[in-house]
């Protein structure tokens, strides 16, 4: 043996699966054929074909929007509080029970880390129903007045970074809150979802109450612009999500928005060093990097700069890239080529803008889409990767010389969807989270997730919460009375 | 021997200031009845940039200060307006044309929103935030924080309107550029002098009069604004202008009625929550 | 506060090296004082994370081997015996009689008074401090308590390397360090240090315990790993075993972060040891990756990294016998010491 760091493959067998050939769209409680030109879903690490997908067309999203409707008003609508929340516990053991094959499922179709999926995605995806399951029936304390009301069919357009997950954090509160729902995932990550319409079969949930569309922008827009929906919500880039804004304007429809963010991660001389490395390792290369609140920008205090980065760059010489099923992978496949497209131009800008690029040193598997973990040192202020979300396994380092300067850089982006700050001193940490113009705040720690704690942006992140009690609220409306006499 | 009437001039109140405004145009503003009251400042699309700089400015230390301390300023401002409360229903009753009694019941209420308000400045952060036990070992708690600057459109219903719109945004810390009633800003001018006598810092509260449908737009598309109350803005073109307000993604109220409510606070509030460590070791 | 006459320290050549020549408690303090927090939370997350890697196969069969080549083969008990220590030793020597291919362990541990009975026992095998053979490992300085006075620890010590003993696992005064006493800690450990030297010049290879379940805090364990390594410690080892908890994953993570520092800085290697509580394969693996991916693979040898075990090599010999039989073995087929 020539190297114990050089672990065996331990891959995870795709055994457990059992997938299809292709697969339909999923309307009132079956799957049926869409309308539009089927598509191939491929693993982004081989580049292989993994199913074909139907493609929903407008009539398919009449269709779907329409046995929600149906569904709302004949069904869910009708059932208690507590039943709608037994049916969202069944869904959450179910997910527990085939959590390893969901898992291998989305590692195949999106290309992260088993590890991640198995450890992170899927856990959470069975805490999210579990924890809004709880709520169906308690909807009377969410801070909204007496007996809330369901909103009616929601549409939910989700992407392809935590495909699974992100779909728990959207029907999960929805379905608890009394409305229907038609769900859109990702074109390149619609496995997941689909499985999970097995497992309403299995849950026997009512027919129609949860709906999934598989498609590419065109059906989401017709989704999201479908006058008989009620809610709208999404998740995804900032561009898209303006014009979602500005095409639910005027309708009534209410409207919650997860989009970018260019969150910083700063670190102050007096941080807990080695933690505060790996904060910075999971802020930015969690999920290579294919997160909305990774932390992009790493601040680090003059002071300290080098010592940082050198033990960042020592601390990235360990992370292994390679095969997402391989149980000790650290570093998947970039989701798509459109996507590694992106991440080489923008990194290629900052180099050509001059900062300093480094790039840890890994094998690029032949197939597939791969980008090895890279940091831009001296990253100045007004460069493009310092300003633009990158979504992939770059970090930009910047630098400041005082709290006040770190505060005013964080801030300094249309953005303002997480932040991180590390420090050993409490009342620093507290005075800092208090300035910092970001919806999520990490302190000591980065990337966490829970399905109590609410989640969601100030400025151009978007608005509305998902998480929490908090994540209620954007599918209920309030019975508090509105313009009380005084 | 008869007293000569002193007629007071109205002008725009941006940054605790009173300038008129930059275009030099003014419009008449008159009775229910016709007749001539007054010459208002016809606010540009420069003053409601001034505005808004003012309220950027003034932001960070309105947020900052206590919410005991903006509690005290709004309670502040209720205590000036009993005190002039005979003007104001004078005010009302000529421009409004409405009897005495019914200006009275609307000063009242004037002042009761305010008094209201003011007692939520060190509560609804209570009550709109939350402690969240997350599985792990973690400190977690959500804060609504003010979301930063918020343009207004204010119902015509002069004081009162003026007063529901301005109250709960100012309170949690956020500041506003708010575009008085076209037609009965006098008494949104009085309230600025209210206000200016009061301890809320310049430039908290921002008031233009003139053209909602010409100085919205403006404020709808301004990219240093956070957020956009078009309460009053039933007769605009107020698709328009939550479409230009989806270009930097501001929080929007449509139109509708202003009656007190904490909703009306927290709208215009960011949910922050922050995690952190704990362990004894 | 009144400015008191700076204690100079035992002039230690490391910490003349690295705090400069005006050595006293002040200075060590305050470098002791100043080095990075520990985020406990952080620390233990990294730590599981390591304890996810799945080692399997061509890899799995070597750390198997390994981890016997860095097991310390303890016995510490009060009820120790000639025969005891005679019977560890010939189970040192031949930990699975079915299977020659076995390696050795690296030292057997125990109690002064024992060490000429494993030198015995040994005879050539005896590896005196070299890298062939076993090499014999005692506690000393009123080990586990630590609790008399110097002389005695040091006569503790002396005796122990006069009657051959290679290594000496030394405790440190868990009193004095959390009573602020860095000063008096550190010269013991130079006065110990110094205990192991024989007359021909070499010394017994010194490992300091720093019972890190009675320091407490990931701060306190940093503090005693860089104070006991400026001080000349050869090895910082996690604990006696008679305190728990003893060895954890988070602790020897950071003992492992600190070495690396330490080489970051000197360029020199230190060993860790964690000891007590490590009592499976899979367990001790997960430590092998955690020293792999933390301070490097070369420290992957006896001379940088132990265990200190009694029950793990059994445990090891079973997964041995599994891989080479393809079959699951059972406590029958291994001996006991």
């Amino acid at each position: 043996m020539t190297s114990f760091l050089e672990y065996a493959p331990a891959p995870e067998s795709t055994a457990i699966l059992n997938l299809k050939d292709s697969y339909g769209l999923f309307i009132d409680g079956e799957f049926v054929a869409g309308h539009g030109t089927p598509f191939a879903t491929i693993s982004p690490a081989t580049e292989k074909h993994i199913a074909t997908i139907a493609n929903a067309n407008a009539a398919d999203v009449d269709t779907a929007v329409a046995a929600a409707r149906r569904a709302y008003d004949k069904t869910w609508s009708k059932l208690s509080g507590a039943d709608r929340g037994k049916y969202l516990f069944r869904i959450a053991r179910l997910v527990q029970e085939r959590a390893r094959e969901l898992a291998v499922a989305e590692s195949l179709d999106n290309g992260k880390p088993i590890k991640e999926s198995r450890d992170v995605d899927i856990p959470l995806v069975a805490a999210w129903f579990f924890y809004y399951a709880g709520w169906a029936d308690k909807l009377d304390y969410a801070g909204l007045g007496a007996a809330p009301r369901a909103l009616g069919v929601a549409a939910q357009v989700i992407p392809w970074n935590f495909p699974l997950l992100m779909l728990a954090w959207k029907i999960a509160p929805a379905l608890a809150a009394g409305n229907t729902v038609v769900l859109k995932p990702a074109e390149t990550t619609p496995l997941s979802a689909l499985l999970f319409a097995e497992i309403l079969q299995q849950a026997e949930l009512p027919a129609g109450v949860v709906n999934i569309l598989t498609g590419a922008g065109d059906t989401g827009q017709a989704l999201v612009q479908h006058p008989d929906v009620n809610k709208v919500a999404f998740t995804g880039s900032t561009a898209v999500g303006r014009a979602i804004a500005k095409s639910v304007a005027g309708t009534g429809k209410k409207l919650t928005l997860e989009l970018g963010g260019k969150a910083a991660n700063i670190v102050f001389d007096d941080a807990p060093i080695d933690q505060a490395v790996e904060g910075i390792v999971n802020g930015i290369f969690f999920n290579q990097g294919h997160v909305c609140c990774a932390g992009s920008r790493l601040l680090v205090q003059e002071n300290v700069h080098h010592e940082v980065v050198d033990r960042l760059k020592q601390r990235l010489s360990t992370l292994r890239m390679g095969d997402p099923l391989d149980k000790n992978t650290d570093i998947g496949a970039i989701n798509s080529r459109e996507q590694l497209d992106r991440i080489r131009e923008l990194s290629d800008i900052g180099e050509a803008e001059g900062a300093e690029r480094w790039t840890a040193e890994c094998a690029i598997p032949e197939n597939g889409f791969w980008f090895a973990p890279t940091i831009f040192d001296n990253v100045s202020t007004s460069s493009r990767i310092a300003r633009e979300e990158i979504f992939g396994p770059v970090l930009s380092v910047l630098t400041f010389r005082t709290p006040a300067e770190a505060i005013s850089k964080a801030n300094n982006t249309p953005y303002g969807l997480s932040a991180g700050i590390w420090s050993d001193k409490g009342s620093k940490i507290l005075a800092v989270a208090d300035e910092l113009k970001a919806g999520v705040i990490w302190a000591n720690t980065f990337n966490r997730f829970d399905p109590a704690s609410p989640f969601g942006g100030f400025k151009e992140s978007g608005y509305g919460r998902e998480g929490g009690r908090h994540g209620l609220a954007a599918y209920l409306t309030s019975t508090v009375l509105q313009g009380a006499a005084l | 021997m008869t007293h000569l009437a002193v007629p007071k001039t109205y002008k725009l109140y941006i940054g605790g200031k009173f300038p008129r405004s930059e275009s030099g145009r003014t419009y008449e503003v008159v009775a229910r009845d016709g007749s001539f009251l007054a010459n208002a400042a016809k606010a540009s699309r420069k003053d409601a940039r001034d505005a808004v700089v003012a309220a950027r400015a003034a932001q960070p230390g309105w947020a900052g200060a206590t919410g005991y301390n903006r509690g005290q300023v709004l309670y502040r401002i209720a205590e000036l307006l009993e005190g002039r409360r005979a003007q104001f229903v004078l005010e009302i009753t000529s421009t409004e044309g409405v009897t005495a009694a019914a200006a009275g019941k609307q000063v009242d209420a004037a002042i009761d929103t305010w008094v209201w308000y003011a007692g939520w400045a060190d509560k609804y952060v209570q009550v709109a935030g939350n402690a969240n036990a997350v599985s792990g070992p973690y400190f977690n708690i959500s804060v609504p924080e003010p979301t930063g600057i918020v343009a207004i459109v204010a119902p015509p219903d002069s004081l009162l309107g003026l007063v529901s719109v301005v109250a709960p945004a100012i309170v949690s810390g956020n500041t506003v550029v708010v575009i008085a009633s076209e037609t009965a800003p006098l008494s949104a001018i009085s309230l600025a002098e209210v206000l200016a006598t009061s301890d809320v810092p310049g430039g908290v509260i921002n008031i233009l009069t003139g053209s909602a449908a010409e100085i919205a737009p403006w404020l709808a598309s301004h990219a240093d604004v956070n957020a956009l109350d078009l309460t009053g803005a039933e007769s605009l073109e107020w698709v328009d202008l939550q479409i230009a307000a989806a270009d930097t993604l501001k929080r929007v109220r449509t139109p509708g009625d202003f009656g007190a409510s904490l909703d009306r606070i927290v709208g215009f509030t960011e949910t922050k929550t922050v995690w952190h460590t704990k362990s004894l070791i | 506060m009144t400015i008191q006459t700076p204690v100079a320290l035992a002039p230690a050549q490391r910490a003349l090296s690295v705090l400069g020549g005006d050595l006293t408690e002040r200075s060590l303090r305050l470098h002791l004082e100043g080095l990075s927090g520990v985020d406990a939370v952080g620390l233990e997350q990294r730590a599981a994370d390591l304890g996810t890697r799945s080692i399997k196969t061509s890899s799995k069969a070597w750390a198997l081997d390994r981890i016997i080549e860095l097991i310390d083969l303890t016995t510490l008990e009060g009820a120790d015996t000639p025969g005891k220590v005679r019977s560890l030793v010939a189970k040192a020597l031949t930990p699975d009689a079915s299977d020659v291919t076995t390696p050795r362990v690296a030292a057997v541990c125990v109690y002064g008074d024992m060490v000429p009975y494993a030198v015995a026992a040994l005879g050539s095998a005896h590896a005196n401090g070299g890298p062939n053979g076993i090499n014999v490992a005692a506690v000393a300085t009123a080990f586990p308590s630590g609790r008399a006075s110097l002389r005695v620890k040091l006569a503790d010590t002396a005796d122990a390397v006069a009657a051959g003993a290679d290594e000496i696992d030394m405790v440190i005064d868990r009193g004095a360090f959390l009573s602020g006493r860095y000063g008096q800690v550190f010269d013991d450990i130079v006065a110990v240090k110094d205990a192991c030297r024989r007359d021909n010049g070499t010394h017994a290879h010194l490992k300091v315990i720093l019972e890190t379940g009675e320091l407490n805090t990931y701060d306190n364990v940093r503090r005693a790993s860089w104070l006991a390594i400026l001080a000349g410690g050869d090895f910082i080892k996690t604990s006696t075993g008679k305190v728990a908890p003893a060895a954890t994953l988070p602790v020897t993570l950071l003992m492992l972060e600190v070495v690396r520092d330490w080489h970051r800085l000197t360029g020199e290697h230190i060993g860790v040891k964690p000891a007590g509580g490590i009592r499976t394969s899979k367990d001790a693996i997960k430590y092998l990756v955690t020293v792999a991916e933390t301070a490097g693979e070369q420290w992957l040898t006896p001379s940088l990294f132990r265990f200190g075990a009694s029950s793990l090599l059994n445990d090891v010999l079973l997964q041995r016998q599994k891989i080479k039989t393809g079959h699951y073995s059972g406590p029958d087929y291994v001996t006991i010491d």
